[in-house]
């Protein structure tokens, strides 16, 4: 397995998308900084742009990367190494690739500007750990449906749409749902509801960081209470895991069992 | 006649003349606060040098001046009240006062003054007290560069830093007061000024007051109050150049106003709050010339608020500018305000954006309705329902929006 990582990380790094993909966050990373020094509000920007940009880039990374090198997963498949290990070895490379653009993207600026502050670093830590959580996610839900669909159009297509479902529609639901059951306490509930979506997650956890959850009343302070402590914190890292353990346990099914 | 004259003459010579000084010294003749008072006459003045005076239940009873050398110590040993002024013209200057008692049936203060006018309390030091300086149907005085340093836990087991009650033609000028229930408390006082004090860290409010008209509050600085300034029930008042910041949690505002009328808020500095201003039931007031920064909400109108004017505030980056909720109540007037969310045009180039602001997000709109819903905060889908109402109002409340907001910061 790690041969295929090794191998399949090389050829990543040496395309030309990742370059592209480094220099964007580079030159966000800069920009924000330049006009904007305030590091604290840099990062509420950067968050905008990892929850919602980083997923959308890794979704169609991923699932771009499959169809593109399924010439070579064939070639892989006819030599005697173990299925599971081509797919988890390639979805790997993909997303510890991606993980490095933005590390280093976003990093880099931030280290160049300073982040001295004990605060500050506690803050762009979650909010880097947020975006790796979250290309990992998306890379390997993105791998399932390729799996699942021969047809590149079909795949592409449903790749999108759970990011699009993840990003607006399930908030949409979400809030539909808040308006629709207003009359009963719906704390617990809307906590719950957040747990099932990891963008939601993410934008929450890097929130909390921000001073801006102490500004948000009431019910903002019982979310604070929940997410705020070890406990709550432990059960969002664990829930965005799990976001991660099971489609790629799903991968390992299916890559076993998938007829090429 | 005239003898009456000239005897009422006389009479005021020789009491000039008798007004004397007194000492007070741990190793003086006169050791304690209360012998000293005890043994003056009306009019006198006593010098209490530095020291250690452990007394409590002082009762000045005729028109003296105590004044502290190098702040004494008075020390109330956690027993009970520690000076009562029960005279008109009694001033109060440089001392340490400590440890009052606590009670649950009286109001301990370390000062009180009851039933008195022409007062004057100044440069006092005051430490682990239930109530500081204690106010009571008194009149005409002055409360100021005083130091209150209280140790808050519990409401119920705390007391305010200075109180006032039924007053009126009282001056609290430029006290800091740190860590006690309500900072500065104010019931049915009238024609008062509150200037120059500094608020922080109590456990409630930084100021409070209700009943209490024709009073101006200039200057203050409020930071970091349980749960900000909280005004109520009252009637011309003027709220010019002061500072509210970092009231944050769950009930904190900057400023909340309950059912007041024909008050003026001025230049004022809201920063950091979780409410700037929370209006409710507040009519004809004028809003203008303030700093919005930072807010949660930088304005929250709950119902039953008319004619009141907002002009020229600068609005920036607040969570949401203005929330409001209480139908159709179309006469308060947002004008000539600046918002830093305002995405319009200005073609004329006369500093006028031309199309309309409207302040009510959406999302703003709903979290009014459904509090949970903020969790659903800075999520795009919010951001795409708040950017489509802004296109084409739906829910917002159409009567208001700014027709008229600045291009450029105040």
């Amino acid at each position: 397995m790690f041969k295929i990582f090794k191998y399949s990380l090389s050829d990543l790094l040496r395309s030309s998308w990742s370059y592209f993909y480094l220099s964007f966050y580079l030159l966000l990373g800069f920009g924000l900084l330049f006009f904007n020094p305030d590091v604290s509000k840099s990062v509420i920007t950067l968050m905008n742009v990892i929850v919602v940009f980083s997923s959308l880039i890794a979704v169609v990374f991923g699932i771009m990367y499959y169809y593109n090198s399924r010439e070579f997963i064939e070639l892989l498949l006819a030599q005697p190494i173990k299925r599971s290990d081509i797919f988890i070895g390639q979805y790997m490379a993909v997303s510890v690739s991606l993980s490095l653009s933005l590390l280093l993207g976003v990093g880099i600026p931030f280290l160049v500007y300073g982040v001295a502050d004990a605060d500050l670093i506690k803050k762009f830590l979650v909010l880097m750990a947020a975006g790796v959580f979250l290309n990992f996610i998306f890379v390997a839900v993105a791998y399932n449906i390729a799996l699942y669909h021969e047809n590149r159009i079909k795949g592409f297509s449903y790749a999108i749409l759970f990011w699009l479902f993840m990003t607006l529609i399930y908030d949409g639901l979400f809030l539909v749902s808040l308006m629709t059951f207003k009359e009963y306490p719906l704390e617990k509930a809307s906590l719950v509801a957040t747990l099932f979506n990891p963008i939601d997650l993410s934008r929450i956890l890097i929130l909390l960081q921000l001073d801006i959850s102490a500004l948000m009343g009431y019910t903002g302070a019982i979310f604070k209470s929940f997410f705020g402590t070890t406990f709550g914190f432990l059960i969002a890292v664990s829930c965005l895991s799990l976001w991660v353990i099971v489609p790629v346990s799903n991968l390992r099914r299916k890559g076993n069992k998938k007829d090429f | 006649m005239l003898q009456t004259i000239a005897g009422i003459l006389i009479f005021l010579v020789q009491l000039n003349l008798s007004a004397q000084n007194i000492r007070v010294c741990n190793d003086c003749e006169i050791k304690t606060l209360q012998a000293g008072i005890a043994y003056a006459q009306p009019g006198d003045t006593i010098w209490i040098e530095k020291g250690i005076y452990k007394e409590h239940e002082i009762v000045i009873n005729k028109p003296l001046t105590l004044i502290g050398k190098d702040f004494p110590v008075i020390d109330g040993e956690m027993i009970g009240e520690i000076i009562r002024i029960e005279s008109d013209s009694v001033t109060i200057d440089g001392l340490f006062i400590k440890n009052v008692g606590t009670s649950y049936t009286s109001d301990f203060a370390a000062i009180r003054i009851k039933r008195s006018k022409h007062f004057l309390i100044q440069n006092i030091k005051l430490e682990t007290l239930f109530f500081g300086i204690y106010l009571e149907k008194s009149d005409n005085g002055i409360v100021r560069n005083n130091y209150i340093k209280g140790n808050a836990k519990v409401e119920y087991q705390s007391g305010n830093g200075i109180h006032l009650w039924h007053c009126k033609n009282v001056q609290v000028l430029n006290n800091k007061i740190y860590n006690v229930r309500d900072g500065i408390y104010f019931e049915f006082v009238y024609n008062s000024l509150v200037q120059g004090n500094v608020s922080k860290h109590n456990l409630r409010y930084g100021l409070h007051f209700m009943f209490s008209n024709d009073d101006e509050y200039k200057g203050n600085f409020f930071e970091d109050n349980g749960a900000g300034v909280a005004v109520m029930f009252s009637k011309n008042i003027k709220i010019e150049n002061n500072t509210f910041k970092k009231n944050k949690g769950a009930a904190s505002y900057g400023l909340l106003l309950k059912e007041i009328n024909d008050a003026t808020i001025l230049n004022n500095i809201f920063q950091e709050n979780t409410i700037g201003t929370y209006l409710e039931g507040c009519n004809r007031i004028t809003y203008a010339n303030n700093n919005l920064l930072q807010n949660g909400w930088a304005l929250k109108m709950m119902g039953a608020c008319f004619e009141n004017k907002f002009i020229h505030n600068n609005f920036i980056g607040n969570t949401f500018d203005v929330s409001y909720s209480g139908g159709n109540t179309s006469d308060n007037r947002f004008d000539y305000n600046y918002w830093s969310e305002y995405t319009g045009y200005d073609l004329d180039k006369d500093g006028i954006g031309d199309v309309p602001f409207r302040p009510v997000k959406l999302f703003s709109y709903i979290t009014t309705k459904v509090p949970e819903s903020i969790i659903l905060i800075r999520s795009s889908f919010v951001d795409l329902v708040n950017f489509s109402e802004k296109v084409s109002p739906v829910f917002t409340p159409e009567h208001v929006f700014d027709s008229f907001p600045s291009m450029n910061k105040f």
